[in-house]
């Protein structure tokens, strides 16, 4: 590998995706649809939700590719940088790729400018990487991201979502993509309000995924038995950091608790959907 | 009919070298040397905002000498070099080894072929998982390498420089120690550097990922102080 030197007037400045594709290692963009000759591996439910202190960021461990569960255990949220994070929805392989430039682009500005960008900055950045995925997502790659992040400038949690097209839409509170996006920003929507607390957060996202896993078998529930729990993570003034496991866990069984209780009330109403052609006596 | 005069090559690398030697020695020269935690590096510079001292990748720094847009150009393409390996192979894979003699070539190149060699000193400094695996490289104008475990010193004044911190480096030095030895070295038997004067950063051992921190002054005098 030689050292990338190139003359003033044609020099690919802080960018890493331009010097990416200045080496020739950017990837080809496929011809034609893929998702209908070949199982294309997806990864499905995120959230991002803003709390008192800054944002969590959660998202289920399920990979599916059609029916099949093709990974019990991968992980969707990641720590952009030092203050920021990224959830990823979509075609799996294409999205882990991005997140690994989006990072190494945050990082690779951060050391040859000698300064970080603003989190607007970042998130523009990332919008655009989706939009050059467009292209791919065209063929049945596409891929949603959700990033979120602590304004040092502003002192606030802020969280923005994305389409394919890479329209870049900052939301005030909540945000969610995947497959069960739909049931998780729901609980989410009902659960929120201003100035929630980091347990309160942290337990809203989880009964957020849970409901998200009841109704959609694309998203992946807390698995007990093998021990693997969403990741969660919070990104506050002091920066990104990961809800151990061990927290995920016991919350996971207060709120399994209080589930269970609701259903013993109204027990002897199984089979849930009764009907006439079955059971008892003709 | 003019003829063109016969040089000896002798005399060109000589004049080149003259060159390129007064270039440098017209900056003020930086240190570095390892301790206990990792790996320091000191700069006479009294500019917080043009940098001698940055960071490269997760364990590896840079350091320059001489004319700031030569040696600031190394470090952005050493960036990228170390960026585009990481991103191709993985972050394992970037080593300050493979870095120094790219540096080595290039410098060496131009200095061959050129009309006018670069007028810098390069150090590149990576922290190992133990004091055994800490490495600074030094790459002189010409392209000459050199490998040191436990401290150099780079610009105009560096012989004397070296001298002094041979007499006062210890190994296993804590992080004040070798502060004070190195600034002493710097500044020598007239001058007493102030921390306004310096630009300090370490590679920090037990960081998780990314060792280089830059010291503000603060931290600076703290340390200076004991």
């Amino acid at each position: 590998m030689n050292l990338p030197l190139y003359p003033p007037g044609d020099d690919p400045g802080p960018d890493f995706v331009a010097l990416v594709r200045r080496a020739g290692l950017a990837p080809p963009v496929p011809a034609a649809p893929v998702d209908q000759q070949l199982q294309i591996t997806h990864g499905t439910t995120v959230v991002a939700i803003r709390f008192a202190d800054g944002v969590v960021m959660a998202g289920d461990r399920r990979a599916t590719s059609g029916n099949f569960i093709s990974h019990r255990a991968i992980e969707k949220v990641f720590p952009a940088d030092r203050h920021s994070g990224v959830a990823i929805a979509g075609a799996a392989g294409p999205a882990m790729e991005m997140v690994k430039l989006f990072q190494l682009q945050l990082e690779h500005y951060e050391k040859v400018e000698g300064a970080e960008i603003s989190l607007e900055g970042k998130a523009n950045q990332l919008g655009g990487m989706v939009r050059d995925h467009l292209p791919a997502a065209m063929q049945g790659l596409a891929v949603v991201p959700l990033f979120a992040g602590f304004d040092l400038r502003r002192g606030a949690g802020r969280l923005f979502q994305y389409d394919v097209t890479g329209g870049r839409y900052e939301e005030s509170n909540f945000s969610a993509t995947g497959s069960g996006s739909l049931h998780a920003s729901t609980v989410v929507k009902l659960g929120f309000r201003e100035g929630l607390a980091r347990g309160e957060a942290i337990d809203l996202a989880l009964r957020a995924l849970w409901e998200a896993a009841d109704e959609d078998s694309a998203t992946g529930g807390p698995d007990a038995i093998r021990g693997i729990y969403p990741v969660i993570a919070t990104i506050t003034a002091e920066g990104f950091t990961r809800v151990d496991d061990s927290e995920i866990s016991e919350r996971f069984q207060a709120i399994i608790g209080a589930l269970a209780a609701r259903e013993a009330e109204g027990a002897g109403r199984i089979p849930e959907t009764s009907s006439d052609l079955g059971g008892g006596p003709r | 009919m003019s003829m063109p005069f016969y040089v000896a090559p002798e005399q060109v690398m000589k004049d080149r070298a003259d060159y390129a030697r007064k270039g440098i020695a017209r900056g003020r020269s930086l240190a570095a040397a390892a301790y206990a935690g990792g790996i320091l590096i000191c700069a006479e510079n009294p500019s917080t905002t043009l940098r001698k001292v940055s960071e490269i990748y997760d364990r590896i720094a840079f350091a320059g000498v001489g004319k700031y847009n030569e040696f600031d150009q190394l470090r952005i393409a050493g960036v990228r070099h170390a960026d585009l390996k990481g991103y191709s192979f993985s972050r394992e894979d970037v080593e300050a080894r493979s870095l120094a003699n790219q540096y080595a070539q290039i410098l060496g190149q131009i200095f061959t072929h050129e009309m006018k060699p670069l007028e810098v000193e390069i150090l590149v400094a990576e922290v190992g998982a133990t004091t055994e695996g800490d490495q600074l490289f030094y790459i002189q104008y010409d392209g000459t390498v050199m490998d040191k475990s436990n401290f150099l010193a780079l610009g105009g004044e560096a012989e004397a420089i070296t001298e002094r911190l041979g007499e006062t480096w210890q190994p296993g030095m804590g992080l004040d120690g070798v502060m004070q030895v190195v600034v002493k070295a710097l500044g020598g038997p007239e001058r007493a550097l102030e921390p306004g004067d310096l630009e300090v950063a370490v590679l920090d051992r037990g960081a998780a990922r990314r060792c280089f921190r830059r010291l503000d002054d603060d931290e600076v005098a703290r340390l200076l102080a004991g």
